[in-house]
């Protein structure tokens, strides 16, 4: 009933959107198949960093047997995640591997051999009414809930309720707006009341008003199950069916088309009372809190030039090849593509695993997309500001970014754009505009880090400086005190406490000394890389900054007595 | 008495800075371009000096290679004069390193503590000494004091937390009219 007060008619729309081909159907003839693991000499990799954040804490040594569940890596502070064992099996190594991301840059990641029994260790089940909401985010903070629309942002820090911003609508975003995926849509074909139990959690927590659930108008089996799911709650959830109109599944967009209000540039959803989640994530919410299972599997679309397309409900760690291996084989040497055509990017390998933030693969890159026509000069036909969902200005943008003239692209407010690339999509120029955007806000990001750094090397140098400063003005004032009180001694006893110290000052260089000769012999024995092959450029280096600070007086800064 | 001194020492102090630095906005807006590696190369004990120095007409804005061409740029901006590349007698840019101090070699002397300009490295008398990795600038001054050698600068690591997406290669042709 309270859908009906959402009638399309009552819905709102976002600037811009693009149209692509879908490519849905190939992957949606079947149902979701659940991977089980059987085979004992299966290798799971477990990258510690999955998620928005700080690197997970390893709880586990090589070598140690572990339970399906078992938590391998703990959360590191509120902004992390923890890491779990996907099956039983035996930890067989902790080191650098190659992960999913743009970069082809391995990452610390906890290799796992399975036994096959696939094990469970112990679990239970958690009322969470009965506890206190503390308890429920910190069991979601340890089962490594995040969200799974591809951002991986922890969820319990999004599911605090905090007095400054009370959200009053919880909005579930199972839009899947992008080409190609569809494990959204069969999750909620197939499993809508284990996402409608996971809403009540989330509700329950935020103690929100409203809750809505946005779906696009191309998965009506979708809306249909989500909908007798939601007439099923105790608590009221609308489902509201929107255009299909790529990205309506960016959170800002669906927020605008489900109650049309718009979080100011800079601000946050819940700056204005919303929380916007993914349908998987809800799934989730549930399976950890309800059952007692932290995340170790998700479904993943495998679509594209793969002989059985599908959804498939994937244990994390399983290598991206052994998992299209599965989905029927891929033509050899093809490269695959993680996320959709629009926001994906290559994978550098198909050996690197399945992560949470996988939600699709599609094989076949080169042939499905081939490459562009070479980019012309930009033609200021203004298409691509038409096409933007933030309704900024990607022409200018693509021209300072260019340019590298950075302030300028922050001006037009660069870091609003969401990486969507309807702009890369309708210019006639082909020009790669996103790219230029992707470079030109990490470029900016580290400028920013590297001036953070150097507001704090200025600070840690003054507060030396005023320290050195310090000191030797007390050390000024203990002579003269010295002084004073020495000048009523008799001149032999000032003389035997001078001879005292030339004695200390001699036998502490010949301790400095003997130290040196000591961890010279050691140095030997040791052999050092680093200090072995030093080149001659660098010792001459190193000969040019000793002149330059003794020029500079740097050296009479350092004074001689460590005691003082 | 000895209180008191402190006290009037740390006054002093205090007051010397928040002179320096409050006292010509310049100096502050230059410095703040500055990379504060504070490693000496320009030729002057630090950056705030060789603002000091470049607010002054005593130096050129082209002596600092940790700042890089962007830096050099930057200042030219602000001062309003003519670009110039790096002054290679200052040296040449190098790619951002920490200091890594060989513990097993350490003889716990302090010389690199008393060199390091801003308090990144760790250690008592006689007991190994450690760096600070997020705090060290990659000044370089704590390699010559070492009286074993055994501190090296190892250059910081692309990993997939610190990675820069690099700019498009795609060439932008234009078309013959
Ligand atoms: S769509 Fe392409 S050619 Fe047209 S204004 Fe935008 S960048 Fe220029
Ligand atoms: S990629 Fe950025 S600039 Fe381009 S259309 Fe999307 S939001 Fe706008
Ligand atoms: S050369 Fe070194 S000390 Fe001089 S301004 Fe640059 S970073 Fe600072
Ligand atoms: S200067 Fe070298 S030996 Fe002395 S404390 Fe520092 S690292 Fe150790």
């Amino acid at each position: 009933m309270l859908a009906n007060l959402f009638k399309s008619s009552k819905l709102s729309s976002f600037n811009g959107g693009v149209h692509p081909p879908q490519h849905k159907l190939e992957s949606t003839r079947a149902p979701i198949s659940v991977l089980t693991i059987k085979n004992a000499q299966q290798v799971f990799v477990l990258p510690l960093r999955q998620h928005v954040g700080k690197v997970s804490k390893l709880l586990v040594n090589v070598g140690d047997h572990v339970l399906k569940g078992q938590l391998l890596a703990n959360a590191d502070g509120q902004m992390s995640a923890a890491v779990h064992a996907p099956t039983s099996g035996t930890i067989v190594s902790v080191q650098d591997q190659l992960i999913p991301h743009p970069s082809g840059l391995p990452d610390i990641a906890i290799t796992l051999q399975a036994d096959g029994e696939d094990r469970w260790v112990e679990h239970h089940a958690m009322d969470y009414r009965s506890v206190s909401k503390r308890e429920v985010l910190e069991r979601l903070r340890e089962g490594g809930v995040v969200g799974l629309g591809g951002a991986t942002f922890p969820s319990h820090v999004k599911l605090r309720e905090e007095a400054k911003h009370p959200v009053d609508t919880l909005i579930l975003n199972g839009a899947e707006c992008e080409p190609f995926i569809t494990c959204d849509d069969l999750l909620m074909r197939e499993r809508a009341e284990e996402i409608v139990r996971g809403i009540e959690i989330m509700q329950y927590l935020l103690n929100t008003k409203e809750c809505i659930i946005g779906i696009e108008d191309n998965k009506p089996e979708a809306a249909q199950a989500m909908r007798d799911a939601a007439s099923k709650s105790q608590i009221l959830i609308a489902v509201v069916v929107v255009p299909t109109v790529y990205p309506s599944g960016g959170a800002r967009q669906l927020i605008k088309i489900l109650t049309g209000k718009e979080a100011p540039s800079g601000k946050r959803s819940t700056d204005i009372g919303i929380q916007c989640f993914n349908v998987a994530t809800a799934y989730t919410v549930h399976r950890l809190v309800n059952h007692g299972e932290p995340v170790i599997s998700r479904i993943v679309t495998v679509t594209g030039k793969v002989a059985r397309p599908g959804n498939y409900d994937v244990p994390l760690g399983l290598a991206v090849g052994e998992l299209v291996a599965l989905a029927g084989g891929a033509v050899e040497n093809t490269e695959y593509i993680m996320g959709g055509p629009m926001m994906g990017f290559t994978l550098p390998s198909n050996h690197v695993p399945v992560v949470k933030a996988m939600n699709c693969i599609i094989v076949g890159k080169p042939e499905i997309f081939p490459e562009p026509p070479p980019a012309m000069p930009c033609i200021r036909c203004a298409r691509c500001a038409d096409a933007c969902p933030v309704s900024l200005q990607p022409q200018e943008l693509y021209w300072f970014a260019k340019s590298d003239n950075f302030e300028k692209a922050r001006d037009y407010k660069l870091f609003d754009c969401i990486e969507c690339g309807c702009c890369t999509y309708v210019c006639p120029s082909n020009i790669p505009l996103v790219q230029y955007y992707r470079y030109a806000k990490s470029e900016i990001i580290a400028l920013d880090k590297a001036k953070q750094a150097a507001d704090i090397a200025r600070e840690r140098n003054e507060f030396r400086l005023h320290r050195i400063e310090r000191e030797k003005q007390e050390r000024a004032q203990k002579h003269a005190q010295k002084a004073a009180g020495a000048k009523t001694e008799s001149a032999k006893l000032e003389a035997a406490p001078a001879d005292a110290a030339t004695k200390a000052e001699e036998a502490k260089k010949a301790a400095l000394a003997a130290a040196i000769e000591r961890a010279k012999v050691q140095k030997a024995e040791i052999a050092p890389k680093n200090t072995e092959e030093v080149s001659p450029q660098i010792q001459a280096d190193i000969a040019a900054i000793e002149a330059r600070r003794a020029e500079a007086g740097l050296a009479e800064v350092a004074p001689q007595d460590e005691n003082n | 008495m000895i209180g008191l001194a402190v006290l009037l020492g740390m006054v002093l102090g205090y007051a010397a800075l928040k002179f320096k630095v409050d006292g010509d906005p310049l100096v502050a807006r230059i410095d703040a371009i500055l990379p504060q590696t504070q490693c000496g190369q320009c030729g002057f004990p630090g950056c705030k000096p060789y603002a000091t120095a470049i607010a002054n007409g005593e130096a050129d804005i082209n002596q600092c290679p940790p700042g890089g061409d962007a830096g050099v740029h930057a200042l030219a901006d602000l001062l309003g004069v003519e670009y110039k590349p790096l002054n290679a007698e200052n040296g040449v840019p190098k790619p951002k390193s920490v200091a890594v101090i060989d513990e097993n070699i350490c003889i716990g002397c302090t010389l690199c503590i008393q060199a390091c300009p801003v308090d990144a490295i760790l250690g008592a008398a006689k007991h190994m000494h450690t760096v600070i990795a997020s705090e060290c600038t990659g000044c370089e001054l704590c390699l010559a004091p070492c009286p074993v050698d055994c501190i090296a600068m190892l250059p910081i690591a692309e990993s997939p937390d610190n990675w820069k997406w690099k700019y498009p290669v795609f060439e932008i042709k234009v078309v013959n009219s």
